[in-house]
């Protein structure tokens, strides 16, 4: 479904993505490991659309040309993205956010618009899949949440957005073990046929809970090494000086999962 | 202090830079009195309204005072001098003047308040509404005034008033606002034209929402228009004026007074949504918006202003409130918005004298393209007011590198007793959260709209639920036509 073909980044001139490759199939979890600094959040924002970047390559979801759209117009195409930092916008409030998002996305793809009421059924069946409360609607989005609840809020907005592609960025960091393990539990929750993810983090940890049908290495803008699950298990005994000091053939090693 | 550099800039400037939908004028036959003003102006004002001998008086007092008066030094504001001889000071659309049926309204006049979204049809209007309309100097019909009679509510233009109700108009007018107040209220007692009027007899709660709405059509004319509202003792009244104003290249000056007398437990929530002509992106033409509002509350009274303050090229607006009777309560909630070259100096007095008296000031400026926005408050406590409280926030947001946002509290406090708190921040709509809401799938203009409206929540929940609808609030200054 996801085609990434010699993407490559720069912000003010300096190259932070080097000639990615990377093939996406169906119903396919990726995990994206890599240190700090190897590219992985700008990878992620090349796929939102983010501005600021120089990007040359080629991003292909379901044969649209993403690198072409407008961050709202690869939202209707299905591209969701999972923030590191969720933004706070204080004063409105989350359910009336939510239910713009999604009424967004179906009017630019041509949908109905779902309705105040039945999209209150819609948001509960979400928040029960990351054990929220029903006032958690009607707080300003992200203002004064804590970082566990700000998280949560990223995967609640998964659920009710049901896209083709979800990038989550580090959704674990600045999480305690029982809120990983509600995000994690929302996260597998949402595995579907339909539906995808790259999975960005720092730390094996979150894979303990959603295992990846993949495992890429990301070092200096480029995918060194590729594997199964248990590839984040060697990463977390050896961390990533054995990829960092051996980076010379490392486009070869750059491949893909199974072929969508 | 200005808004850093942003990458957002020109998009931000490109979206706050719209048109402005109520620029259009209509083609009425208008009664306008020569540019210049001298005495018999104000004669000429007084027989055209054929007005009581004191009334005369009291308006000549008023323009013998502001001939001596100087017109004020503004501290923050750049305004390009005021001929006041080349205003005219009466501009009448040719009818008559006040009429109790919808059947009797100039089609004309009809068709442009429907442009206007007022529909002066009471069957077509929100049903707990009445309207008084104002064209230039003028009220050219009040909706429901049968209705509000029957609870013994007086709403009325202010010529009405002072032909029907003298007493009323003579013991309150100017009781709250004096004549030699200051510069523009002096000005506007000498040559108010009409406004409305409003009295809520005893223990009366008003069964519907009062409005106002002001346009200003013809060219080269001031506005002048004054309201006074009355509530006695234990009533409720709820009030609403908006106000907009044709597209031109000249300056239009507006200065209107407004007083309100809230009597024992009476209560006054009196809400603005002002949409003057702002000028153009280099600041040619707009309304100079320079308005003295002041409530008097007396024992347990409350006194409640709202403002939405969106257009105008200047705007110089202080709503006060005088808590005079022990325990009274005063409030500003205020949204100001500057966008293009506007300019606003806006923000409220509370004066404090009774005891145990309570003063809240919620305001938010929001600065785009060149804006320029000023809150300056006053919080006086007198001698007399044991435990008199004050909250104050002041909350600004940067829409752009070339705008600026100020924000003067003056406070004095001459007695111990009292607390005081005041708040400010300064925020910019960042990228960043554009860029949230846009991923989520909404256009730049309606993550726009949403963050600002956001911005000014606290002040919007305060609107009559009639008007508070958003959209049609700051997204008309900020996106032009919309949908």
């Amino acid at each position: 479904m996801l085609h990434v073909n010699n993407l490559t980044a720069a912000i003010g001139g300096k190259q932070i993505l080097n000639d990615l490759n990377l093939e996406v199939g169906d119903n396919e979890i990726f995990g994206l490991l890599g240190p700090n600094g190897s590219g992985k959040s700008t990878f992620a924002h090349a796929l939102a659309g983010r501005d600021g970047y120089d990007i040359t390559g080629e991003v292909t979801l379901d044969g649209a040309d993403l690198l072409d759209m407008e961050p709202e117009a690869r939202a209707a195409a299905g591209v969701f993205m999972g923030f590191q930092y969720p933004v706070e916008i204080p004063g409105v409030n989350n359910m009336y956010f939510l239910r713009t998002a999604l009424n967004s996305v179906r009017r630019a793809r041509g949908e109905t618009e779902v309705g105040a009421r039945d999209f209150l059924n819609v948001s509960k069946k979400a928040m029960d899949l990351v054990e929220m409360k029903e006032d958690f609607l009607y707080r300003s989005v992200n203002a004064g949440f804590s970082g566990g609840e700000k998280k949560r809020n990223e995967i609640l907005q998964m659920a009710i957005m049901e896209p083709r592609l979800a990038v989550l960025d580090e959704t674990d960091s600045g999480l305690d073990i029982d809120a990983l393990r509600i995000v994690a539990g929302g996260v597998n929750a949402l595995r579907s046929p339909e539906r995808s993810m790259v999975v960005i983090t720092h730390y094996q940890r979150l894979l303990d809970y959603i295992k990846p049908d993949f495992v890429h290495v990301l070092v200096d803008g480029r995918i060194v090494k590729s594997g199964d699950h248990t590839l984040a298990l060697h990463l977390e005994a050896n961390g990533y000086a054995d990829f960092e000091n051996d980076l010379g053939d490392a486009s070869e090693q750059s491949f893909a999962g199974a072929q969508s | 202090m200005t808004a850093p550099m942003s990458e957002s800039t020109r998009t931000i400037e490109e979206l706050t830079s719209a048109d402005y939908e109520y620029g259009f004028s209509t083609d009425l036959e208008t009664d306008i009195a020569p540019p210049g003003l001298d005495e018999s102006v104000v004669r000429l004002i007084s027989s055209k309204k054929d007005e009581p001998e004191w009334l005369l008086e009291w308006r000549l007092k008023a323009y013998a005072a502001w001939r001596e008066m100087e017109e004020p030094d503004w501290a923050k504001l750049e305004i390009a001098p005021i001929d006041y001889e080349s205003i005219s000071y009466w501009a009448a659309p040719k009818q008559k003047p006040v009429l109790d049926s919808m059947d009797d309204v100039d089609p004309d006049i009809r068709e442009m308040f429907d442009k206007l979204g007022i529909p002066l049809h009471e069957q077509k209007m929100l049903s707990n509404v009445a309207v008084d309309a104002i064209v230039d100097s003028v009220s050219v019909t009040t909706t429901f005034k049968a209705t509000l009679l029957e609870a013994g509510v007086i709403f009325c233009s202010f010529s009405e008033a002072v032909k029907d109700y003298p007493d009323l108009v003579r013991e309150h007018l100017g009781s709250v606002v004096p004549v030699r107040d200051n510069f523009f209220a002096a000005l506007n007692s000498a040559v108010f034209s009409d406004g409305s009027f409003c009295y809520i007899p005893k223990g009366v709660r008003c069964p519907m929402e009062l409005s106002t709405y002001f346009r200003i059509n013809s060219m080269n004319t001031g506005q002048f228009e004054r309201t006074l509202i009355v509530a006695e003792d234990d009533s409720h009244v709820s009030y609403l004026e908006g106000c907009t104003a044709p597209q031109r290249d000249e300056n239009q000056l507006h200065a209107a007074v407004v007083e309100l007398v809230a009597k024992d437990r009476a209560e006054i929530k009196y809400s603005t949504v002002q949409n003057w002509y702002p000028g153009d992106e280099n600041g040619v033409g707009g309304i100079y918006n320079f308005v003295t509002k002041r409530g008097r509350a007396h024992t347990d009274a409350k006194i409640s202003w709202t403002q939405v303050e969106t257009g105008s090229a200047i705007t110089w607006k202080y709503p006060s409130v005088i808590l005079q009777g022990d325990r009274s309560i005063g409030e500003f909630y205020s949204v100001a918005l500057s966008c293009r070259r506007q300019q606003a100096d806006t923000g409220t007095k509370m004066i404090h004298i009774g005891k145990d008296t309570t003063s809240t000031i919620i305001s938010k400026g929001i600065s785009a393209a060149h804006g320029q926005n000023t809150y300056r408050g006053l919080v006086k406590i007198l001698r007399s007011a044991e435990n008199a409280r004050n909250y104050t926030q002041c909350d600004s947001l940067l829409l752009g590198k070339e705008c600026g946002a100020h924000t003067i509290p003056y406070i004095e406090v001459k007695n111990p007793t009292a607390q005081v708190e005041h708040e400010a921040s300064t925020s910019t709509v960042g990228e960043d959260q554009l860029y949230y809401c846009r991923q989520r799938g909404m256009t730049e203009e309606d993550a726009m709209s949403m963050i600002v409206n956001g911005f000014c929540r606290e002040v919007f929940n305060e609107l009559p639920m009639e008007f508070a609808v958003e959209a049609q609030l700051v997204g008309i200054s900020l996106e032009g036509s919309v949908g």
